[in-house]
């Protein structure tokens, strides 16, 4: 078994609000996060995929591929986006780190082939924070 | 001794913007600066590194003390950039395109003041890990 990690990055605005609360208990709760004009980060995603190697090619996957699925199922989605407003797999959650990682899973998962697991979503809000998903 | 030396503070704060110059069509815009112009905005962490040059004082040993360097920046730039719509919520860009080469400028001009003529002051600052500029060049 090997664990084979990609990285990627996209840049990004959100804001840390729920609607079904009063502005007054969404400042209380998230702070500076709750702007109702927004903020913004750099992203960095760490993409962690498990298997066995392929005795004939000497990979897991091809990374190349692994990178094509994270720009065409995640980057191209979040990249210069607002992520409360553009992106279709965020509507009607809170775009929290946590939310977001386990979300990346769930765009990435169905495009892996057999024999090729998920491992872990490691996502950086800043260079000072982030959270990981392991699937479960 | 009459040396000059060059001490540096680190800071950070992260903030929503979006380039675009309201006298071109959209379209002009979205040719120019491309997915820069979303108009529900993007973000960054922005690094930003002010650096201080001047001869250290002979009683201290220090060009300025980084405890009131950090206590300006926080002062000066966190409380208005940090969090914010850099484009919606700040008055320094109303008026001006919130690039990395403005922004550094505003900084610039947001902490000579604070900074004694006998020194030196340039910005450095970070949009991306792989993006940065410096003002004055």
């Amino acid at each position: 078994m090997v664990y084979l990690t990609r990285l990627e990055h996209f840049n990004a605005a959100h804001k840390l609000y729920n609607p079904n609360w009063s502005k007054e208990k969404n400042e209380a709760v998230f702070g500076i996060c709750a702007n109702e004009n927004w903020h913004g980060h750099n992203f960095e995603l760490f993409v962690t995929i498990k298997g066995e190697v392929d005795p004939d090619t000497g990979f897991l996957f091809d990374v190349k591929k692994l990178s094509e699925l994270m720009r065409i199922h995640v980057v191209e989605k979040l990249d210069h986006k607002n992520l409360n407003m553009d992106v279709d797999f965020m509507l009607g959650k809170m775009c929290s780190t946590e939310n977001l990682a386990t979300a990346i899973w769930q765009q990435l998962e169905p495009h892996l082939p057999a024999g090729v697991q998920l491992h872990c979503v490691k996502l950086y809000e800043t260079p000072r924070i982030y959270v990981e998903y392991f699937g479960n | 001794m009459n040396k000059r030396v060059s001490v540096y503070r680190h800071e950070h704060f992260n903030a929503a913007h979006r380039l675009f110059n309201p006298a071109w069509t959209f379209e002009k815009n979205e040719e120019v600066f491309g997915k820069c112009n979303n108009p529900s905005y993007h973000g960054h962490n922005y690094e930003l590194v002010v650096k201080v040059t001047g001869v250290p004082d002979p009683e201290t040993g220090y060009v300025i003390d980084m405890k009131e360097l950090s206590a300006l920046i926080k002062r000066e730039i966190h409380s208005r950039f940090d969090h914010k719509n850099l484009n919606v919520d700040t008055k320094e860009f109303q008026q001006l395109n919130p690039t990395a080469e403005h922004i550094a400028i505003v900084i610039y001009d947001l902490l000579r003041p604070y900074i004694s003529a006998d020194k030196d002051l340039q910005i450095r600052l970070y949009e991306t890990p792989r993006n940065f500029v410096e003002y004055p060049a």
